[in-house]
């Protein structure tokens, strides 16, 4: 059971009251230093609480949230998987923890070893040549391998226009590739999910910069043609891009390089287990094949073969600078590491193997109840439902999700993708018990019953979470993004554009 | 090891539910030719105990802050982490949940990314800040293409010594953009030329300046904001929050948008990141925001709620017309800003800035001390500071290394135009004594470098 309501900090501040203690101020004050028009006039409101009252706040917020730790979290297309507690252990190292990232490179030859062994092991998983840690998450990742391929067509001396992605794609694809300066064309899916080939030979052409593909792709299915589609791109000479997030089912099995794939990125908090942290930080290496890799962000950890000691690289001009204030998230990286050398190749392909394993049981438990989306075509690491039965029945998938809260599991995605009716798209990774996946069926199994008994249970549902549904609405027509004391009328302080709705 | 809970009898459970006989036959649609026959080159698997103790002799062979007594910052600094703040934010509730997406299980994190805006909304003086970005180097790219979008404009001026890595990520990340990168050069008194700055703004879409500087000088705000604004360009300021005690924030010196990066509110070095990016803005810039943004509203029986709002900005909307790509940020370490934040309160947040204040001072008096060594600038600064050294600055920062101490940053000539800079940095954490010690091996460094 989640904890009830707990107030907005602010509303537990007291005057004189705080939390923190101050080192000594053992010289000379310089209060004079600053410029008086330059010294603040009001204090910032900020919390005043003891530190006692503010751990209680924060963690009884922890007990309004729901993470892989309490239970079952099929979010399709997240790879919500089992966190290990040991990659905290090794991230929380002082030698790693309390690097500074400027410091001179024989004082960080543990921290650049560990970074080449990665790179290597990234290289060997992927089928690709060299990596990237710099991107601090997936899209980040996409936005550098569109620069990459825009990059190499420049160095081509030419000029292109168009990147290509499926109609199912994540919303980041597009928005990467406005970013890298392409314009979007969507290549739509066939009846069977895939790719539809004859559609994607009439959209290309030699303006055509590259194309954007998961693989499986967002449907859980696997491009099985993907060997056409490489030749196809490869042919009017544009660049194919693997987007990570799904490598969870294939780890192991296959890999985009042997693809045809020439740039993949890889979300380290997916298939690598790193916690996602209610939102981030993830990390989203790049990888690539031999040709690209003089493109790649500077610097990059390097073993001296003629030193033999480790040291940064920064390439040369034909790189595409920087794109991190520093190297990436190496935090994230540190962790990703100690799983897969706990994991090591068999577990890795373990993981592959026991993830679509549990995806096909529960699509097998499933399919009598709830439309596949797809049913001609075997799911990989996820599938996608369709709640249309459901729909004509009076509950959407979005009540179905919800009232699933209240049998104590996380609902999948909904309404994703978007070329599936009522999508509900579940993904159960592989670090679930069959008790947890036959109880999740219970659980789907009793909504659905419940559409012809208690339809009202489930249009007002969920009942058991810390909140009913909240009136979204609202809250983009009535805008309030940041608290304010009671006093002052917030229109006062934020103006009159301050409450847009769009 | 393995975190599969399957038995050879759960597997051929399931696999008599789905109908295959062997779990390879799952793989079967992956053409032949693709699927691999030998396992990965990857080494076998380890026990936990191996694992962490292949990886802590790793950690060993560097050299942390943990045994060098750290002066270096340019971008990253050794602050204190508040005790409180790793062992909460560890709790599973907060690691491992995914992007609060489903507000009824969520409310912890949104409450908490609420309360974040807030605090940021109060230390930049803007109306509106997201529920935060990767780290302070994205912020800033993010910043810009607001403006860009703003403007219709895509010429970027830098006012004066912005670092030289949140130079090349906008250059880098705006090639697709075809933003025009302007460098001004500062003034002999560190700070950014006014007269430069109006001379290239004239068509940019937004006016970028770092304040206090990459050479730790304070910048005039208010007087680049009339430049900047003339122009009809956005003034983006790079605001260091740890001194948002002490200075008078941005937003009300004329600032349309404000980054930061959040690293020293309880975020440990990890050696560049995870760090935390902050961006806040005006309330008639809200639709350009990129990222996510915590809004406040109620839920079916009239109870205080708190929703992802205005997510119509974003790519899982609006696709390729989005204001940015991101997705996964970086909440965890947005969280822990807002908790350090907590922490300090108001007092906590003055006298932070205040003791950085004081002990940069006192270390640049010192330093200037050691024969030979002079002050490049004469500006105001805050924690940080340049003294040009009567040696090589490298060497002596090497020198400095092996007695114990990160000396601080050994300026590039080439980038700077003066040479033997050295560029510190002093935080709260730092004592008389350190400081006194870091004058005496420079000194010797020095004698024995020249």
């Amino acid at each position: 059971m989640l904890a009830p309501e707990t107030p907005v900090i602010f509303e537990r501040s007291r005057p004189a009251r705080r939390a923190s203690s101050m080192p000594l101020l053992d010289v000379p004050a310089a209060t004079d230093a600053i410029p008086a028009s330059m010294r603040r006039v009001r204090q910032p409101v900020l919390p005043e609480i003891a530190e006692p009252d503010l751990v209680r706040h924060y963690t009884r917020l922890s007990q309004r949230n729901y993470g892989i730790d309490l239970g079952f979290y099929p979010l399709g297309s997240c790879s919500m998987k089992y966190n290990p507690k040991l990659a905290e252990d090794a991230a929380a190292l002082a030698g790693f923890r309390r690097l500074h990232p400027l410091q001179d490179e024989s004082q960080i030859q543990g921290m650049l070893e560990l970074l080449v062994e990665l790179e290597r092991a990234l290289c060997e998983l992927t089928g690709m040549a060299a990596v990237t840690f710099q991107p601090a998450a997936g899209a980040h990742g996409e936005l550098v391998g569109l620069l990459l391929m825009r990059a190499w067509h420049e160095a081509n001396g030419d000029q292109r226009r168009r990147v290509i992605i499926p109609d199912s794609a994540h919303g980041t694809n597009p928005a990467s590739v406005r970013l890298g300066g392409y314009e979007v064309t969507e290549v739509p899916s066939g009846p069977d999910g895939l790719v539809d080939i004859d559609a994607l030979e009439r959209l290309i052409g030699p303006d055509v910069a590259g194309l954007m593909i998961t693989n499986p792709n967002t449907l859980g299915l696997f491009e099985r043609n993907i060997e056409r589609i490489a030749g196809l791109i490869h042919g009017v000479g544009g660049l194919l891009y693997y987007d990570g997030a799904n490598l969870n089912a294939i780890v192991g099995r296959c890999r985009p390089g042997d693809m045809g794939f020439d740039i993949v990125h890889m979300n380290l908090h997916k298939t690598f287990a790193t916690p996602h942290g209610g939102g981030g930080p993830g990390a989203g290496p790049v990888a690539v094949a031999e040709r690209l890799a003089p493109f790649l962000p500077s610097p990059r950890p390097t073993l001296d073969q003629g030193t033999g000691s480790y040291r940064w690289d920064h390439g040369d001009e034909r790189s595409i600078g920087r794109v991190h204030g520093f190297h990436g998230n190496v935090g994230i990286l540190v962790r990703a590491y100690a799983y897969i050398r706990a994991l090591g190749a068999e577990g890795l392909r373990d993981v592959s193997s026991l993830a679509v394993l549990n995806a096909n049981y529960l699509a097998a438990r499933l399919k009598d109840t709830f439309d596949l989306a797809y049913p001609a075509s075997p799911p990989m690491h996820e599938f996608v439902l369709t709640a249309r039965k459901q729909k004509a029945r009076g509950a959407r998938a979005m009540d179905v999700a919800k009232r699933l809260i209240d049998h104590d599991v996380h609902p999948p995605t909904v309404y994703f993708p978007l070329v599936v009716e009522e999508a509900m798209m579940v993904e159960p990774t592989e670090t679930e018990a069959i008790e947890t996946l036959d109880a999740f069926v219970d659980a789907m199994l009793a909504v659905d019953r419940e559409i012809d008994t208690d339809l009202h249970v489930l249009h007002t549902a969920p009942h058991t979470a810390p909140i009913s549904r909240p009136d979204e609405a609202r809250a983009a027509r009535d805008l309030r993004a940041r608290w304010h004391p009671p006093e002052i009328h917030a229109g006062e302080l934020a103006g009159p554009d301050a409450k847009p709705s769009i | 090891m393995r975190f599969a809970p399957h038995t050879d009898e759960d597997v051929a459970r399931m696999l008599e539910t789905i109908g295959a006989r062997a779990v390879d036959e799952l793989f079967e649609v992956i053409p032949e030719r693709f699927r691999l026959s030998e396992l990965p080159a990857i080494a076998p698997g380890l026990s936990e105990a191996e694992v962490l103790r292949d990886l802590a002799a790793r950690a060993s062979k560097n050299r942390s802050v943990e045994d060098l007594v750290c002066f270096l910052g340019a971008g990253s600094y050794d602050h204190h982490v508040p005790s409180v703040v790793w062992p909460i934010l560890s709790r599973g509730e907060f690691a491992t949940s995914y992007t609060p997406y489903q507000p009824e299980l969520s409310q912890g994190v949104l409450q908490a990314l609420f309360e974040y805006q807030t605090m940021i909304c109060e230390l930049t003086g803007l109306d509106i800040s997201n529920a935060g970005l990767y780290d302070g180097a994205s912020g800033l790219a993010e910043g810009v293409n607001m403006a860009i979008g703003a403007t219709g404009r895509t010429k970027v001026v830098i006012a004066g010594a912005l670092d030289m890595r949140y130079t090349g990520v906008l250059r880098t990340q705006g090639t697709g953009l075809h933003v025009e990168v302007a460098r001004t050069l500062w003034t002999g008194e560190g700070t950014a030329d006014l007269d430069a700055i109006a001379a290239a703004a004239a068509d940019a879409a937004a006016v970028v300046v770092q304040h206090p500087n990459f050479f730790g000088c304070l910048e005039d705000v208010a007087a680049i904001a009339e430049v900047a604004h003339a122009a009809g360009a956005r003034l983006i300021v790079h605001f260091d929050l740890t001194a948002a005690g002490i200075l008078e924030p941005p937003g009300a010196l004329g600032a349309d948008i404000v980054v930061s990066e959040g690293q020293p509110f309880g975020n440990h070095l990890n050696f560049g990141g995870p760090y935390a990016g902050v961006l806040a803005c005006r309330g008639d810039d809200v639709r350009r925001l990129p990222g996510r943004l915590a809004g406040e509203t109620v839920d079916r029986n009239g109870k205080r709620a708190f929703v992802l709002t205005l997510q119509a900005r974003e790519q899982h909307i609006r696709r390729e017309k989005a204001t940015s790509n991101i997705c996964t940020n970086q909440t965890l370490n947005t969280l822990a800003v807002a908790m350090t934040l907590s922490w300090l309160g108001p007092q906590g947040l003055r006298e932070l800035g205040e003791r950085c204040l004081a002990k940069a001072h006192y270390a640049r008096e010192r330093l200037l001390e050691i024969p030979g060594t002079e002050p490049v600038f004469d500006a105001p600064f805050f924690k940080e500071f340049v003294v040009r050294l009567p040696a090589g600055a490298r060497a002596v920062v090497a020198r400095c290394a092996a007695d114990g101490y990160l000396a601080g940053l050994a300026i590039d000539p080439g980038r700077a135009g003066f040479d033997n800079g050295l560029l510190v940095a002093v935080t709260e954490k730092r004592t008389r004594e350190e400081i006194d010690g870091l004058a005496d091996v420079i000194a010797r460094a020095c004698k024995e470098v020249a």
